[in-house]
């Protein structure tokens, strides 16, 4: 399939998605509220997503079959898991990882 | 629909400390827009339909790694749905106004603004306000910032070259986003417990495994929950 096509059903179909998240309660069930049971399941699901994304993201790539990334970028990561427990700074985490991994390619590369 | 331009301001300027966190988002979003080939016009586009930042980065590393439209779609969608707390908090605060206007207001639904509005409606020390409008203010004010950002972001990001290994800052913004939301010893293992399947199940096909071991953390931690609270 063309692309710039899927990329354009991705973003409309997430963009309605999103919406109806935001306007559930807001438009459709104003009097109600959220089950107990239901915020609990919520609770978790933003930090096992971004774990599922994020560890396999350093350590894996699939660009040629599925291969380990250069141990520059294991190394970035962890630094930049370190400056992130630290700090829990969105720009510290981001620019500590991308230092890390320039400078380890300048002296490793 | 009636604004109260004092109320307003309000609500902008008591959430514009947030901005210190919005701006290099939204940057880190433009940019890494590009690593999957899109122009600023595109990750603008983006922004404004989706106006949802995580959900976005999320969709341009799963559309480098050429997942199907299906799991993009819905591993992005899980990424949003804590909007239905935010969404849920604040529909007794809106509930007098129309149909129509709670649609129109739901559109700038973010963390920033829900934060912001809510504090401020739980206030009793501080004179009240109307509260659409703060809302409003610290909405708009979001939305606005961030679209300005993620298309600065898409431009500087496509002249940067591809030696500085930008694709590198995605799973970069995970760490930084997930790190922060880790704060009890079951949310800690639940989300060891999710990378680590994520990386063992890599080679499931349509990467499948990273919702297998989202739905692993998050049935571990719920039954956790569940179980502590009997």
């Amino acid at each position: 399939m063309n692309n710039n096509l899927q990329f354009w059903i991705v973003i409309l179909a997430l963009g309605l998605l999103t919406f109806s998240i935001r306007a559930s309660f807001l438009v459709m069930m104003k009097n109600q509220q959220l089950h107990p049971r239901v915020s609990i399941g919520l609770k978790f699901i933003p930090t096992s997503v971004l774990a599922a994304l994020a560890l396999p993201a350093v350590f894996l790539t699939r660009t040629n079959g599925i291969q380990f990334t250069e141990p520059e970028r294991w190394l970035a990561g962890s630094v930049a898991l370190l400056v992130a427990w630290c700090s829990k700074n969105i720009l510290a985490t981001i620019l500590s990882g991308m230092l890390t991994l320039w400078i380890a390619k300048h002296i490793f590369g | 629909m009636n604004i109260s331009v004092n109320s307003f301001n309000k609500g902008a300027l008591a959430s514009s400390p947030l901005l210190t966190g919005v701006i290099p988002f939204g940057i880190i979003c433009g940019v890494t827009c590009t690593e999957t080939g899109l122009n600023q016009w595109e990750a603008l586009g983006m922004s404004s339909i989706i106006f949802a930042g995580a959900s976005q980065i999320v969709v341009t590393q799963l559309m480098n790694e050429q997942t199907p439209i299906l799991i993009i779609v819905f591993t992005a969608f899980l990424i949003n749905l804590r909007m239905l707390m935010y969404s849920a908090s604040l529909a007794p605060h809106l509930n007098h106004e129309t149909r129509r206007k709670r649609a129109f207001l739901s559109y700038f639904l973010t963390d920033q603004a829900y934060a912001t509005s809510l504090r401020r409606f739980l206030d009793e020390n501080q004179s009240p306000v109307d509260k659409p409008s703060f809302y409003l203010g610290a909405g708009l004010l979001m939305w606005t910032v961030f679209n300005v950002t993620t298309f600065l972001g898409a431009s500087l990001g496509s002249l940067i070259p591809d030696e500085w290994e930008l694709d590198f800052a995605i799973p970069l913004t995970f760490i930084a986003l997930l790190v922060p939301l880790i704060k009890s010893r079951i949310e800690l293992v639940t989300s060891v417990l999710a990378g680590g399947i994520a990386i063992a199940a890599y080679a499931v096909p349509l990467n499948l495994g990273l919702l297998l071991a989202a739905a692993a953390g998050i049935s571990v931690g719920s039954l956790f929950e569940l179980k502590n609270e009997q």
